[in-house]
């Protein structure tokens, strides 16, 4: 990505008129051929492609799933993944919004769009494994509910958030669309959402873990324990601030000349600060998979070729990015808090498809593997979430500044401020 | 602190919202619920099988499956699949060749049940678990949670169905026995209600000590299975999953559902309490 391909929003005036602004908006802003779509577009068309074949020809034709291993890179990756990657998102607006550390607040809009983006693409991804999709809706409605299942939390979890998480993002859209009264009231539904979407959240990213408490037998003992949504629900917070950074470091930018001076100036104090709550995650993370270890009494397992796989994930993508992340908050060096941030998301990855796949059925003589068709759409899945990421992000007041009437009116109301809006200061 | 008409429709909407969650979770006591009526199963004597594959002619014949082709051999061992909802394996033992029928074991507590979030596997009040197509949505989390890898999705199909064994429910309902049991020429396959069974499976390893292994699987397995086995020989020489422990699995995942309520209604009166404590002169509610 670089700079030509965004722009600056424009917001809709008084007396425009709302279908041709949303028309004229709907075109692409920016320079078309960049690298970044020229590589990106076709991985998308054919990952669209792909899909409509996997609903023309069903998942046997297109997936490497089978009778031994039922859930996929579809589950392991777009979902168990992805999901922990959205958890940003609550950690963002836990800090802002519970604990008001008004100096993350310039970060929320583009923290709670990327979690909400993520939610709507990669556990909708979840749509293209399922193999009767047209039941989707029966968890949800009618008398079909399986309370006993974790499964059930989640889908429940799922759907509430992204509602929460909607919620919480709707003031930009209503800014953007220069909807005044309803940007009003959204305004006032913002800390109800942020506070319903944690809980929400640290429920079904531990839930997510749960899923696999049902496979005590077939997950290797050195992943298997009963603490699995523990160490879902930690892990969560450094992988989401590992994207956090990631995508501020890029947003930055990219997106750098709809920032204010103001909040360039603060960006590294963001970043450091946001590491710094990484690296004490990644710590008790550590802490407590050695507990674990400790505790399933496994550790002669360590020397069989699945334990040197899981000291690779422990050592490699645990204690290394704590180390760099240490290093880089210290020396305030942006390479250095960039690396440790990837690293540990690599580690995430590896993670959950230690868990959700790898070393799940460990001992089978033949073991799954993604097929190609998987692959590129788990990757189209991605690149989809970064475009419409960008597409939002260069029309609504994401990194930008709200449009001027925004102020007047929370100062009016004397409500909490929303993502996005610098809080205005006591009147002197 | 003064309660505005806001905070009191915050911590309503929050307190409605939990509790709206909540109600389902009442349901979990009938997650363990024991029942005491009496409970259909079928006892396995693999001492008297004898390899025929009559119990898996009649089950494809039933099903309108294609019939097996393959015999069972110690060098090649089948699983139960989409068209096979019972096979018949043979295993060299110490006592020689020995033939296993495996087939859904028909679990207590399935974990399968517990793991389905649309109800669509059901543990019957008769003993058998079944699958209802109007409702599986596909997600294939039973197959991932069956302990002994019972269910079988029909990957090649669009409209694709879980296949496992149902016990033949629609012959039990009607007076008659599965078909398997009523086909096998040996009387190796006994239905009858679990307990009888039960009490037949101790008294033939009291009465031939010297035949039987002093073991019959599924009686605590996974919390006891409504399908039991006899043997000859120890059960891991038969393929039998021996570390599978007894506790029942809707066990494993009973903490965290029980936790999801508590935090539902502690986490947000302590986050608003934070946000109460952490508020500063200039911040607003």
């Amino acid at each position: 990505m670089n700079t030509s391909e965004t722009s600056t929003p424009t917001y809709r005036k008084v007396g425009q008129d709302m279908w041709k602004f949303i028309l004229a908006e709907l075109k692409p802003k920016g320079k078309l051929l960049t690298p970044f779509n020229i590589i990106s577009a076709p991985i998308i068309i054919l990952g669209l492609v792909l899909i409509v074949l996997r609903f023309a020809t069903g998942l046997g034709a297109t997936t490497n799933l089978n009778q031994e291993f039922p859930w996929g890179i579809w589950i392991g990756f777009d979902v168990v993944t992805g999901v922990a990657f959205a958890a940003g998102a609550y950690i963002v607006t836990f800090m802002v919004y519970v604990l008001r550390m008004e100096k993350y607040h310039s970060i929320v809009r583009a923290t709670v769009l990327n979690g909400f983006l993520a939610y709507i693409f990669y556990a909708g991804a979840l749509a293209l494994d399922l193999g009767r999709p047209w039941k989707i809706i029966n968890p949800i409605i009618g008398n079909s509910f399986g309370v006993s299942s974790v499964l059930f939390l989640v889908a429940w979890h799922f759907l509430l958030y992204m509602m929460a998480q909607f919620i919480e993002f709707s003031p930009a859209i209503a800014e953007w669309l220069g909807l005044r009264k309803l940007r009003k009231i959204l305004g006032t539904l913002t800390v109800g959402a942020v506070v319903f979407g944690i809980c929400l959240s640290m429920l079904h990213q531990s839930g997510l873990g749960a899923l696999f408490l049902l496979a005590p037998a077939k997950i290797h003992p050195l992943w298997y324990t009963e603490y699995i949504p523990v160490l879902f629900i930690v892990s969560s917070v450094f992988a989401g601030m590992s994207i956090v950074i990631i995508e501020g470091t890029i947003s930055h930018r990219v997106f750098g000349h709809q920032i204010s001076a103001e909040h360039h100036a603060k960006h590294m104090d963001i970043m450091v600060g946001l590491s710094r709550l990484a690296a004490a995650a990644l710590f008790v993370y550590f802490f407590m998979k050695v507990l674990v270890l400790i505790h399933g009494m496994h550790w002669h397992e360590l020397l069989t070729p699945m334990g040197y796989l899981y000291l690779f994930e422990v050592l490699g993508f645990v204690v290394l990015p704590f180390v760099i992340f240490v290093m880089g908050a210290k020396n305030r060096d942006r390479k250095l808090l960039l690396s440790g941030a990837v690293i540990s998301a690599l580690g995430i990855i590896i993670n959950r498809l230690n868990i959700s796949v790898i070393a799940f059925k460990w001992y089978a003589p033949v073991h799954y593997v993604p097929s190609w068709i998987e692959v590129v759409v788990t990757l189209a899945v991605v690149l989809g979430e970064i475009w419409a990421f960008r597409w939002v992000a260069n029309r609504m007041p994401v990194f930008a500044e709200s449009p001027r009437w925004v102020k007047n009116l929370d100062s009016e109301a004397g409500q909490s401020v929303p993502a996005g809006v610098v809080p205005v200061k006591a009147e002197k | 602190m003064k309660t505005t008409r806001r905070k009191f429709l915050q911590c309503t909407g929050t307190a409605v919202g939990a509790s709206l969650l909540l109600g389902p979770n009442n349901a979990f006591g009938s997650m363990t619920e024991k029942d005491n009526s009496p409970q259909y199963g079928m006892l396995n004597d693999t001492t008297m099988c004898t390899g025929c594959q009559a119990c898996e002619q009649a089950c494809t014949a039933k099903n309108f499956f294609p019939e097996p082709e393959v015999k069972p051999e110690t060098e090649k061992q089948r699983s139960t699949g989409t068209e096979a909802l019972t096979v018949v394996n043979a295993h060299a033992t110490e006592k020689g060749t020995v033939f296993v029928k495996t087939q859904c074991m028909h679990c207590d507590q399935p974990a399968c049940v517990s793991a389905c979030l649309v109800n669509a596997m059901y543990k019957t009040d008769e003993g058998p678990v079944i699958w209802k197509e109007d409702k599986c949505m596909g997600c294939r989390y039973c197959m991932v949670a069956c302990p002994f890898d019972i269910p079988k999705f029909e990957y090649g199909s669009l409209n694709p169905k879980i296949r496992k064994c149902v016990m033949c429910f629609d012959r039990i309902g009607k007076g008659n026995i599965p078909v398997c049991a009523e086909a096998c020429p040996q009387e190796a396959i006994l239905f009858g209600t679990r307990e009888e069974l039960l009490e037949i499976a101790r008294k033939r390893i009291s009465d031939h000590p010297a035949k039987y292994v002093r073991h019959i699987y599924g009686e605590h397995e996974v919390g006891g299975t409504n399908i039991l086995y006899l043997a000859g020989v120890p059960f891991a020489q038969l393929g039998f999953r021996t570390d599978l422990g007894t506790i029942p699995y809707p066990e494993y995942t009973k903490t965290f559902l029980y936790s999801v309520p508590l935090a539902l209604l502690l986490a947000p009166a302590f986050m608003l309490g934070l946000r109460q404590a952490t508020k500063g002169k200039n911040d607003r509610d």
